[in-house]
């Protein structure tokens, strides 16, 4: 064996080494349609390397061996018919070998029937809800909450701490394995893309407009994944977790979270938003306060700003607001219809009446507000 | 040199750069309307009121429609299908509702954009009577119930076996011109 | 840069030189000049854009927030591409042929010499309006360069200046496209052939054709856009019956040949330098010009393969997917011309060709990694990931920003009519090549292990490569440095260069004396008649 090709099958094996590590490639994914993908991709990734070592190599043969300095002298063709329609024929003839695979895996991605099934996910500025079809039940996913708050500019929190940075949330999506599970994709307000590498799935989530594609899991595990289209300031920041139950893991977990019937019928659009005991009694200032220190956090501070300092022309101030240090009505109207034209969404169906009332009394008596006042969750209550 | 046949030339590209302007502004929008109208593209359904099928084509087949809701971030309502699924046999009309209720305080004007997936099942399906059509006016908390009509097309490809029916509520900004209605 | 060499050709009825005083620069009407002009003003926006780019890997050098807020990070990204798209490549293609087109062709000057100067103009203003958008309340903008609505509709009222300035581009561009057409069409010495021209002319006619084509689709598109946030009209919303999916037709629908106008003169420049250093005539030159003209029809014809996520018909998907990977039989075309232009030659490796070598291998791996893209069911995997930013930064950066050196070096001996410093042009070479390297070829494996792009933090599985991709970034900016040197010091002084400039060189501009004269073939050329 010469030295030249030698030297060719330590690069390949090397390369090939190289190609399962999971930190420089694509996952193979744990579903049908991941594991052809992989494949797919490994399989131009290998074409495309043999024309770059073809092209390459005739290249710096020409460079080493047709240069001034080692006394070449040029030939003076210009034109041969032969050679063009053969290079040109050639790579048609790849592309066609390389489509037919491809054409095929396409197929099998847009075939979403005999699903058993079906999580509708909506983007949010910057979560997602889940909700069930078929179970009814339904909930947000954001990020963790310890994550959140690291990820803050100047901190001073050790990211290095988690494991799992940026890719945590408070509720992931629980699927069960051995299903095919259909997604339906919208967004609630700007376009987001849901996007699990090891289920090969990725779909825009579009305003107005509902997309679908599957999955159908083969291994229990957590999978982790990210929004993958540009949604605002905080794009980086809303993560997606599936976690893939064994079947009857699933239908447990199922059976135990599935809301009431009579629930889902009187209340109003979403299970976070179920009344609780808690709403009907007095609550006092501190508690208020406390409790909507967090609720603030994970909802209002990404635009209103940790300090409530909100960022000019773009998310209003909390701090010394007019409506914030005005009257309860339109304080509580702005927070719980939102604002049509704005980013300034409606916080109805996503808090409870204790948070809602709790974020509200904490924006009048903190974040240098001190209006003094408290607005009770019975008051929230009395609107839905 | 003379500048005659330069402005000539001149102009004659500047004509086709406003003809250009013209197409991405003007015939565009409409062109890709059209498009989606015919092919399903972008899974919208019929954006007005289709006549009832004769009822001389049934299919020997049943589907299932799922209905879904979205509330658009604009908008502090409360808006959900009376059913979640129906059995439907292709050829036949059947009728559902939605139900719709203001959470705000204030008057406001609602507008629900439907939307069918797979998308390639969106020119199939085909409304008969429904809320989607026109603009609804909402006094402040008030809440009402909207009727759907639809049949679907009995030559719906065989490889579909689900339609999901989504519509997506918005807060349109506009103020209710008209509230006795309501 | 072309210095006050009064022409020493015969005058009728022009100036004999160049206006004393700044508003020479102003007021010229002279190829050379506004050719000089765009080039340095695209110089000053290379750097200003790099520092963009600059801001957003100092950030990215490690996991966490250091540096920015997450809004301001956005508004780097789409400020940086605006930059380098419209600000950087664009002006420097048409500087270029602003200098080159009419010595090329054996014409005096541009057709329409006073739109040349307005279309200079207007840009410093259009950009003047878009950077001050960062200083406004709000912000500049922070939907990325692509302007999606929704979410581009979210921004503050310093919106609407983002969207003039796009206009005033816009303008400029297609004014600057109708006299280069013009001057194309008209001013070719007598008796030269279209299929006679240097390929530089022949593929700055195709993008002349492919800007008039699509820049008004985009000015259509951003006017939308524009009444959309306020106006009251629902284009791209879809409470009003619109629908944010044409908005992205109808940019891609813009963007996709947009791709190609950053590349087309490339391949034009590539196409002068490499038959000039290998002695040898280029290799298939009716070819080339065919392969450049199914490119730019082909671009017509593939955009929706930007948009494989969002939910298309399995028809238009495989349509898509089969134009998209036709592209690359043209484009294929082209490099093997190259490199049998280079076969059998007599090579040798002064600066301009090592670019132009450096263009061939790295926008090759581009187009191979464009490849991989085409595969549907593979983009859907790669879409929005670093991958896509590896493959784009491939084919511009050692692309289109590649061929603006080579070719930059390749004339300055004619524009300057002094040798520049060979030394330090292939200091220049190796220290980009490799921190480029470094700095992109990382992202390939981010991309594919995860890592969407536009987000300003990561996982920690991301942070080794992203340290050394800041490294290289660094490398790169401050090596860009060396660039401005070379040219300062061959501005001032250096070895008088010769007439023909290079040994192999072939064309009417190597027959016009060093330093260019303020103005050339007033009496045209004679060979062609």
């Amino acid at each position: 064996m010469s030295l030249i090709s030698r030297v060719f099958l330590v690069a390949i094996l090397s390369l090939t080494g190289l190609a399962a590590r999971a930190d420089i490639n694509m996952p193979v994914g744990v579903t049908p349609i991941s594991k052809e993908v992989f494949g797919l991709h490994m399989l131009i990734f290998w074409i495309c390397c043999v024309i770059g070592v073809l092209v390459f190599g005739v290249m710096f043969y020409s460079m080493f061996k047709h240069r001034k300095s080692k006394g070449a002298v040029a030939a003076d063709f210009h034109e041969s018919t032969v050679v063009e329609i053969i290079w040109t024929a050639v790579p048609l003839v790849i592309l066609i070998a390389m489509a037919i695979p491809a054409a095929k895996t396409l197929i099998a991605m847009e075939d979403t029937s005999d699903a058993e099934v079906t999580v509708k996910i909506t983007g949010y500025q910057w979560k997602w809800h889940y909700e069930y079809l078929d179970s009814g039940i339904n909930y947000y996913s954001s990020l963790d909450a310890e994550h959140n708050a690291a990820r803050q500019v100047g901190s001073g929190i050790d990211v290095g701490q988690f494991e799992n940075y940026l890719k945590e949330v408070d509720n992931p999506l629980v699927l069960p394995v051995g299903k095919k599970v259909r997604f339906l994709h919208t967004s609630a307000d700007v376009i987001h893309s849901w996007w699990v590498p090891d289920l090969a799935v990725k779909k825009d989530a579009i305003p107005g407009f509902i997309n679908e594609n599957w999955a159908l899991i083969e291994e229990p595990g957590t999978y982790r994944g990210k929004c993958t289209e540009l949604c605002g300031r905080d794009h980086g920041f809303m993560p997606v977790v599936v976690e893939a139950l064994p079947a009857d893991e699933y239908d447990a977990w199922v059976a135990e979270n599935a809301p009431v019937e009579e629930v889902q019928v009187t209340e109003s659009a979403s299970a976070t938003a179920v009344a609780s005991v808690d709403d009907d009694r007095e609550w006092n200032m501190e508690e208020l306060v406390a409790a909507g220190e967090g609720v603030y956090v994970t909802h209002c501070a990404s635009c209103h700003q940790a300090d409530g300092a909100g960022l000019a022309g773009a998310f209003p101030a909390i701090t010394g607001s007019a409506i914030a240090t005005g009257d309860h009505a339109a304080h509580i109207d702005i927070v719980y219809a939102g604002k049509t034209g704005t980013a300034m969404a409606a916080f109805a169906d996503r808090l409870s009446n204790s948070d809602m009332a709790a974020v509200l009394t904490y924006q009048r008596n903190a974040l240098g507000n001190s209006v003094g006042d408290v607005i009770q969750p019975s008051a929230i209550k009395a609107l839905r | 040199m003379k500048t005659g046949p330069h402005m000539l030339l001149a102009g004659k590209l500047t004509m086709l750069s406003l003809a250009m302007f013209a197409f991405g502004y003007v015939v565009m929008p409409p062109l890709y309307n059209i498009i989606c109208d015919i092919t399903g593209l972008n899974g919208r359904t019929n954006s007005a009121a289709v006549a009832a099928p004769d009822g001389t084509v049934i299919s020997d087949r049943t589907i299932t429609v799922e209905f879904v809701s979205v509330i658009n971030s604009s908008a502090a309502w409360s808006f959900k299908p009376v059913v979640q699924t129906m059995e439907v046999v292709p050829g036949k009309t059947y009728t559902t509702n939605y139900i719709a209720k203001n959470l705000s305080s204030g008057p406001a004007v609602g507008q629900a954009v439907p939307s069918v997936a797979p998308s390639s099942a969106a020119k199939y399906f085909n409304k008969i009577e429904c809320f989607c059509f026109t603009k609804q006016e909402f006094a402040g908390r008030a809440e009402k119930e909207m009727p759907l009509i639809f049949f679907v097309e009995p030559d719906l490809p065989r490889s579909i076996d689900t339609i999901t029916l989504s519509y997506t509520y918005f807060n349109t900004g506009e103020e209710p011109e008209n509230l006795s209605d309501s | 840069m072309s210095t006050a060499a009064a022409g020493h050709h015969d005058h009728d009825d022009h100036d004999h030189g160049p206006a004393k005083g700044w508003t020479r620069w102003l007021y010229t009407t002279n190829h050379k000049d506004i050719g000089t002009l765009y080039l340095l003003f695209a110089l000053v926006m290379f750097f200003i854009g790099g520092g963009m780019a600059l801001i957003i890997r100092a950030e990215l050098f490690q996991p966490g927030l250091q540096l920015v807020d997450p809004l301001f990070f956005n508004s780097m990204t789409t400020m940086h591409a605006l930059v380098m798209i419209f600000g950087v490549v664009m002006p420097a293609f048409v500087g270029l042929a602003n200098w080159m087109i009419p010595m090329m062709i054996g014409g005096p000057d541009m057709a329409l010499p006073r739109l040349n100067n307005w279309s200079f103009w207007i840009m410093p203003f259009a950009f003047l309006l878009l950077l001050s958008t960062l200083f406004m309340e709000g912000g500049g903008p922070a939907g990325g360069w692509t302007l999606y609505a929704p979410l581009s509709l979210q921004g503050g009222n310093s919106f609407a200046f983002v969207i003039f300035s796009i206009h005033f581009m816009g303008i400029s561009s297609v004014m600057g496209s109708i006299n280069i057409v013009a001057t194309i069409f008209n001013m070719r010495a007598p008796g030269m052939s279209l299929m006679q021209m240097p390929l530089f002319v022949w593929t700055w006619l195709i993008t002349a054709y492919l800007l008039i084509a699509v820049i008004p689709v985009l000015a259509g598109a951003v006017t939308m856009l524009l009444t959309d946030r306020f106006f009251g009209t629902s284009f791209f919303n879809a409470a009003g019956g619109g629908d944010p999916v044409m908005y992205q037709h109808i940019f891609w629908f813009f963007g996709h040949p947009e791709v190609y106008i950053l590349i087309l003169p490339a391949f034009g420049i590539i196409s002068s330098i490499i038959p000039t250093f290998a002695r040898k005539p280029l290799f298939g030159y009716a070819s080339m010009v065919y392969a450049t003209a199914s490119i730019a029809f082909l671009s017509f014809i593939v955009w929706a393969h930007h948009m494989f996520t969002v939910g298309m018909p399995l028809a238009g998907e495989m349509f898509f997917m089969f134009a998209t990977m036709m592209i690359s039989v043209p484009t294929g075309v082209k490099v093997f011309n190259w490199i049998a232009t280079m076969w059998r030659g007599s090579m040798t490796f002064e600066t301009p060709m090592l670019f132009a070598i450096g263009f061939l291998v790295m926008f090759t791996i581009g187009g191979l990694s464009g490849l991989m893209l085409a595969i549907t069911p593979a983009d859907i995997q790669y879409h929005d990931t670093y991958f896509v930013v590896a493959h784009f930064h491939y084919v511009l950066v050692p692309g289109a920003i590649y061929s603006i050196m080579a070719a930059t070096y390749y004339w300055m001996p004619k524009w300057t009519g002094n040798m520049y410093d060979e030394k330090w042009g292939k200091i220049h070479f190796w220290v980009s090549t490799v921190f480029l390297n470094v700095l992109f070829f990382p992202m390939h494996f981010v991309g594919l292990a995860g890592m969407p792009r536009r987000i300003p933090d990561y996982n920690l599985q991301f942070a080794d490569w992203n340290a050394v991709a800041t490294i290289g970034a660094f490398g790169f900016g401050f090596s860009q440095l060396i660039f401005v040197w070379v040219i300062y010091k061959c501005i001032k002084g250096g070895e008088k260069a010769t007439d023909e400039v290079w040994e192999g060189a072939d064309g009417l501009e190597w027959t016009v004396p060093s330093p260019a004269p303020y103005h050339t073939f007033e009496k045209p050329p004679a060979q062609y008649s």
